[in-house]
Formats: structure tokens, sequence, C-alpha cells
């Protein structure tokens, strides 16, 4: 008797926290509506006046031009892409390598030192990333390639790679501590070595964790926006080699905003929607993939 | 893993090629930020003093001090978090606990999160700008800018916090269910101080994102410089600050980079604060089972 | 409303101010210095560019809007400016570039990529890096307005968005030439940047030759106010146009007007 009451009362408990659970879960995921909301409303009447194509046919991007104004965004929709799929494939490697390095191979002190600095770094304004890029990096590429701008493609992802490298570390090294030990141990009671244990029992385990980290990174590069604007040129064209000039979406926003006018401010909000375009393509793309690699982990 | 098969074949070269790669990758990332924080300290470090922290600001910011502007950026992360936490670490024990995995809500709610994540930080300042400040009448305030920025870095704690959730031990929950420990109980009791330092990690680098955002502020919480008195006073954050220093200042550097490492140092105390928090919280959960 | 315009209320209040980020450091300090000498008086000062300035006078979210240009044409339909001060524009160059001078069409033949290395204009024999501004900035607006180009003729090789943000590309870049406020390029070059302000059609950009119009490519630094402008904005407003302010002008880099 007593104890069936128990058994109510908590079923009643765990329906009250559900719901208020609930409540934040749908406010969380709800408050991307809100967002796309307002900029539609801000983009709507370059839509209206049937700007959208333009964006897509259009070869160039220069709004202010009396002569010839043309809104096409092709080349910052590539510019924004390679700088970050640059900035991913230089900063994976590396911070997989370290985490791995910080997990399996180095003294836990050194591992703890080496997370408070990674914790630390994330929190560096990225103007002083792109402050140090324009002053450090770039000058490194023009020794490399004299005669180039040197604020260009290269430099905004190398730049772009630092600023998500912490990310990306991070979460690795927390993926990793995450595997269960019993499983490592599992792993070297049937005799396979350390290095072995890492290529075929922990990064397999992990690979949910890591592949967090690297989207967190993607979603950070993807939407980056006062380093790149420092360090990338600006040049809204198709780049021929990693040393020219490229132009994100972001920078275009950051340049631009605080001083176009109504017209060319709806637009602006347009090119904000686009990139949410092409994030809400690259989180379908991985949600899909995730489901195709493991499809019984949707009926958890 | 079982029917994996066994290798006794020596796996020292791997091991050492590993071993290698690791401390030249880890090696290679500290000595760039070595270099990129000794840059800051070189040029900031001459100008830090007591006076630096209790003054106002003065002459655009290359004299006097930063202490508004301190207090100010305290009361935005105090606001971020406040609404950030809560709802962060709510929405992810929702969907790791409460809502069947894969069902049409939890993928609703999933993919909102991660399309969240995905928007640029300039965006969230058009929105803040728009939704908080000028529809919610917030105006330009420390409250429109934690806010704001609470939206950004809710992503970063509800992925996070799941991570570290869906990582426990699977044999967790059945275990506490054959017990009779309702959801409720099992969640907060067990699972939650379980994945603390996942949780803590998650907002430790929420911390870090919200104190280096300059975009999402520069349109709601603004650009006053004056020792804010309410939440709903306009109020400069740090990083707003550093960047005004950097690219609007001339002859602004050598300050921006001083206010910079002051960043670094407060970054430095909110993070030491979180762990040695979950750190206790932990301690005390052991030695009180 | 006609009541709270009368009397004792006529130098209290909070006034708004946005705008261009140029202004804002100057307004925000004469702020500080008003706010001293009339107690219960609060003002805001919110960066944010100058197109911003302009909307927010419009819209009355603002008392005052910083403008960094001189206003458009249909733009004074609805605003009215005051001129703050006065700057001018010159081309800037790494200091260990040769180049000492460059007439008008040497700068248009740069920025359309006519001449596209430094040794057909007298410096060494390397490619010549053009820095653009953004589109939008009032820098930008002067300087094509002074060189006759459209925005679609200029061939640039970077653009960037702030006056320092040049400076630096240039430090970063010695083949880099750009344009940046003169009050902002004498700072820098006062403070050991390693960067030079070009003779620019023989005229020497300096803040003399801004103050008595000799140099060509300048502009003004406004206040602008929309229909109606509350007392208190107004008191505001007088003193940014007094001579009192010029001492802040002048730290600023800046050429008072009167």
């Amino acid at each position: 008797m007593a104890s069936s009451r128990n058994i109510s009362l908590s079923r009643c408990v765990d329906r009250v926290t559900g719901g208020v659970l609930a409540l934040f879960a749908l406010v969380s995921g709800g408050t991307v509506l809100l967002l796309l909301w307002n900029l539609f409303a801000g983009a709507w009447p370059a839509i209206e006046a049937g700007r959208l194509g333009a964006f897509f046919t259009d070869a160039k991007w220069q709004p202010g031009s009396q002569r010839d104004p043309q809104f096409g965004m092709v080349t910052m929709l590539a510019g924004s892409a390679l700088v970050t799929v640059l900035a991913v494939a230089l900063a994976l490697p590396v911070g997989l390598a370290s985490a791995i390095f910080h997990r399996f191979y180095a003294p836990p002190l050194l591992a703890r030192w080496n997370r408070r600095i990674m914790e630390l770094l994330i929190g560096v304004p990225s103007v002083i990333f792109g402050f140090w890029g324009l002053m450090v990096v770039v000058p490194a590429i023009l020794r490399i390639a004299p005669g180039t701008p040197g604020q260009s493609l290269l430099a905004g992802g190398v730049v772009l790679a630092l600023m998500i490298l912490p990310l990306i570390a991070l979460t690795s090294q927390a993926a990793l501590q995450a595997v269960p030990s019993s499983l490592l141990q599992a792993a070297a009671g049937l005799g396979l070595g350390r290095a072995r244990t890492i290529v075929s029992v922990a990064l397999p385990a992990a690979r949910g964790g890591i592949t967090t980290g690297v989207f967190l990174g993607l979603a950070r590069a993807l939407g980056e926006t006062m380093a790149v604007v420092l360090v990338c040129g600006n040049i809204p064209q198709i780049p021929g080699s990693l040393f020219d000039p490229i132009r994100p979406i972001t920078s275009t926003i950051a340049l631009e905003m605080g001083y176009a006018t109504a017209s060319h401010k709806a637009l602006l909000f347009c090119a904000g929607l686009v990139l949410m375009l092409c994030t809400a393509l690259l989180v379908g793309w991985i949600s899909f993939r995730k489901n195709a690699a493991n499809p019984g982990i949707g009926g958890a | 893993m079982i029917t994996h098969p066994i290798r006794r074949s020596p796996s020292k070269g791997l091991d050492l090629a590993i071993a290698l790669a690791g401390a030249f990758a880890a090696l290679l990332s500290f000595f760039l930020f070595g270099w990129l924080v000794w840059d800051l300290v070189r040029l900031g470090l001459p100008k830090l003093s007591w006076s630096f922290f209790s003054g106002e600001v003065e002459d655009a910011g290359r004299g006097g001090g930063i202490a508004p502007i301190l207090v100010s950026t305290l009361g935005i992360l105090a606001c971020c978090l406040g609404l950030a936490i809560p709802l962060g670490t709510g929405c992810a024990i929702w969907l790791s606990e409460f809502v069947r995995r894969g069902s049409a809500w939890a993928r609703l709610v999933a993919s909102g999160v991660d399309l969240l994540a995905g928007v640029p930080s300039i965006v969230f300042g058009l929105f803040g700008m728009v939704f908080f400040a000028q529809t919610l009448g917030l105006g330009f305030s420390i409250l429109s800018g934690g806010l704001t920025l609470a939206c950004m870095i809710l992503p970063l704690l509800v992925r996070t916090t799941l991570t570290a959730l869906e990582s426990l031990p699977a044999d967790l929950r059945p275990a506490a269910a054959g017990l009779g420990l309702s959801k409720t109980t099992t969640t907060f009791r067990l699972l939650l101080p379980a994945a603390l330092p996942g949780i803590v990690i998650g907002i430790t680098l929420g911390v870090g994102r919200a104190l280096s955002e300059t975009a999402a502020l520069l349109f709601t919480s603004g650009y006053s410089t004056r020792m804010p008195e309410s939440f709903s006073d306009s109020g400069r954050a740090l990083s707003v600050h550093i960047y005004d220093l950097a690219l609007n200042v001339a002859n602004g550097s050598a300050m921006a980079s001083s206010s910079a490492l002051v960043l670094l140092a407060l970054i430095l105390l909110v993070n030491s604060a979180a762990v040695a928090l979950s750190e206790h919280w932990l301690r005390r959960r052991s030695s009180a089972s | 409303m006609l009541l709270a315009g009368c009397g004792e209320k006529e130098s209290s209040g909070t006034i708004m101010v946005t705008g261009s980020s140029t202004v804002a450091p100057i307004v925000a300090d004469a702020a500080k210095e008003y706010e001293a000498s009339h107690p219960g008086v609060r003002i805001e000062v919110q960066s944010g560019g100058s197109s911003r300035g302009i909307s927010d006078a419009i819209s009355g979210v603002a008392d005052l809007g910083m403008v960094s240009r001189a206003l458009k044409e249909d733009e004074t339909v609805k605003l009215t400016a005051h001129a703050l001060a006065m700057d001018g524009v010159c081309v800037v160059l790494h200091r260990d570039n040769p180049v000492k001078q460059l007439d008008k069409q040497q700068l248009v033949d740069i920025y359309t990529k006519k001449i596209t290395n430094w040794k057909d204009v007298g410096g060494n024999d390397a490619a010549i890096v053009v820095a653009n501004k953004a589109e939008g900035r009032s820098t930008l607006e002067v300087f094509l307005h002074y060189l006759g180009l459209d925005h679609a003729d200029v061939k640039a090789d970077v653009i960037v968005g702030e006056n320092l943000h040049v400076i630096h590309s240039v430090v970063g870049n010695p083949h880099t030439i750009g344009y940046v406020s003169i009050g902002t390029a004498t700072a820098e070059e006062k403070a050991g940047t390693p960067v030079k302000l070009v003779v620019t059609d023989g005229k020497t950009p300096t803040m003399e030759s801004v103050k008595d119009g000799s140099f060509p490519i300048t502009r003004p630094l406004n206040i602008v106010t929309g229909a109606e402008t509350s007392p208190a904005a107004q008191a505001f407003l007088d003193y940014l146009m007094s001579t009192e302010i010029h001492g802040i002008v002048e730290k600023h880099f800046f050429v008072p007007v009167r």
C-alpha cells in the first residue's frame, strides 16, 4: 500500500519535472524561431522587391554603386564555406592529436593545466585573434608568397583554426575522458597495446563527442565575424589560390550593417538568412549521417 | 569489441608515432598561444596598475582605468548565465532523460538548438537589438546584452550537458529504476552529479564565449562608459572596449592589450571558481554516500 | 508635454545620442564634461555607424544623431546637420615606402589598377596592394568623390572597415596603399607606428591644411537633429557647438569648426 502510494507520488513528481523541463526545452528550441522571424521581418523589404534571385544570379557585390548596383552573394557563400572548411581541416588534426596526447601519454597534471589553458583561450576576444593575425600571420604569409596582399583565405583559415582549436581539443579530450575505463582495461586485458587501444577502442567510442566538437567548431568558424573581417581581405571573389583574398558572409554584415541605409540593410538581413540556411543544411546533413551511422540509437 | 581480432604484433612503432604526433600538436598549440599571449603581455603589462582597475575611463579609453567596464561586464555575465544555465541544462536533461529519443518533439528541439549554434554572433546582435531592446522595451542595457548572450551560448550548454549525460554508463538508469527510484531522483541525485564535470566544462566554455563576444553586445548593451547603477543601464563590456580601442581609437593598442589581459585574468578566475565548486560538490557527494 | 518643456525641466533628463563610431569618442568625452557641470542630466552615447545616427534621429529613438559625413539630399528633408568638427581624408603608406607624393591621376590609376607596380610612381619594384574602404563608409564616399570614381570602378586587393584597420594593414604589408582620416594617421605616426601621410596633388595633409581649406579631401563630422529637439538636448547641442569643446575636438585629432 505504502509503496504503491510512493510510486504514484514519484510518478506525479516525474510528471511535474518533465513538464518544467519540457518548457525549458521548448524555449531553448523555440528561440531560433523567434530569431528567424525577426530576421525574416528585417529581410522582407528585399524579398518583396524580388532581390533574392539577384543573390544567386548577379556576379558581383556592389550595392553602393550608382552606375551598376549588383547583389551577387555566391562568392561570399564560397568564401564562408572555404575558410570554414580550411579552418576545421587545420584545427582537427592538431586538436585531436593534442587531446590524445593529454589523455593517454602526458602526466595528469600536464593534462589538467592544458585544459585550463584551453578554457582560457576560448575567451580571447576575436578582435585580439584578428589583430594578432594581421601583425603575425599576414607578414608570415607574405614571406612565403611575396607580391600577394597577405590578407587572404589562408590567413583567415589559420586564424580561425587557432580560434576553434581550443574548442575541438577540449571537447575531444572530454570525449576521450568519458570513455569508460572498463572498456580500456578490457582492451588491455585482450593484449592490445596502448596505440591499438586508442585507435580501435577509445577513438571509436569517443566519436560522438569528437563530432560534437567538430560541429561546434564548424558553427563557430562559420559564424565568426570580428577576426575574419581583419585578415581575409574581404574581396568578394572566388579565390584562385590560398593566397587570394576572400569575403565571408559575416564580414559583409559586419562591415556594412552599421553604415547601411534602409534597402541595403534589408539585403544584409537576407545575407543573415542565407547564412542560417547554410547552417540548417549542415545541421540536417550531420544529424542525417548520425542517424544513418547508428540507426539503433533512435529507439533508446 | 570482443570479436576484434587480437593482434600480438608489436605496436610499439605506432605507439611512438602517436606519442610524437600528439606531443608535437600539443607543443605547437602551446607555442602559438604562448606567442599570442606574450604579445598581449609585452604591450599591455606596463599599463597595468591598481588605478587601472579602480579608475574611470578617460580620453576615450587612452587614459584612466576600466572600473565601470568591469562592473558592466560582470553584470552582463550574471544575466547571461542566470538565464542560460537553467534553460540549457534543463533542455539537455529533458532531451536525454525525459523524452523518447528520436521522437518528433525531441528532434525538433534538438535541431532548433543546433540551428541556433550556427547563427553568427552579429545576427544575435541584430536580433537582440530588435527583440530585447525594442520589442520588450529593455533598451540599451546590461539586461538586453546578457539575454542576447544567453541565447548565443545556449546551444553550447545544451550540447555539452547532453554529451556528458549520454556518456554516463548505460546501466546506471535501469539499475536506479530497479531500486525503485523515481526519474526525478535518478536525474538530480545520480545522473547530474555524475555528469557535473562535463557540465562545468560546458559552462566554462560558455563563460569564455560570452566574455569574448563583441558583435552581439555592440547593438544591445551598448557603448556607455559610465558606472552602471542597475541592470537597466547601458554598460560597455570589456570585449567591446577592447574592440573600440583596437579599431576606433588612435593610439589605443596598448590599452587594448591591457584590457585583454584583464579579460584573460577574469576568465581564469571564473573558470577556477567553477572547477573548485564542482570539485567541492563532488567531494561532498562522495563523502555523504 | 508642453509643461514638461518649461521651467526647471529645461536642463535635466536623459539625452540619447547615437551614430558614427568616429564621432562617438568626441561626444562621449564632451558628455562627461557637460554632466559634471549640469547635475541631473544624463547623456547616453551609443556608437554603431552613421546610418544608425540618421535612422535613430529620424525615428526619435535618439535626441541627437552622429554622422561622419555631409547629409545626402533626401536626408536633409527630415534632418538638420550641425557641424561639430572637420576631418580630412589622406593617403597613407608604410614608412619604408620611398614614394613621398602622388597626384590625383596617379591615385585614379592605382585604384583602377592601370598602375599596378610601385616603380611606375617612383617607388620600388613591387606590386601595389590596394586597400579600399567597405561600402557605406563616409571616408570611401569622400575619397571616391574626390577621385571622380564610382564604386564599380575601384579594383581593390583588400577591403577594410575601420581607419585603424587600414593602418594595421599598411603596417602588416608594406606594399599597401590606403586612405584614412587625417586625425587617425597623424596620431599613429606621432606614436611611432611605421606609417606616413602622403602629399596628395601637391597638398600636405595636416590639421592646418584642413582648417584653412587648402587640403582637397575633407568631410564634416555632424550632429543631426530631427523634427523636434527637446530643450535638454538643445542645451547640450548648444554646448557641442560652442568653443568650449575645441580642446576635446583637438585632443581627438580633429579640426574644430568655429
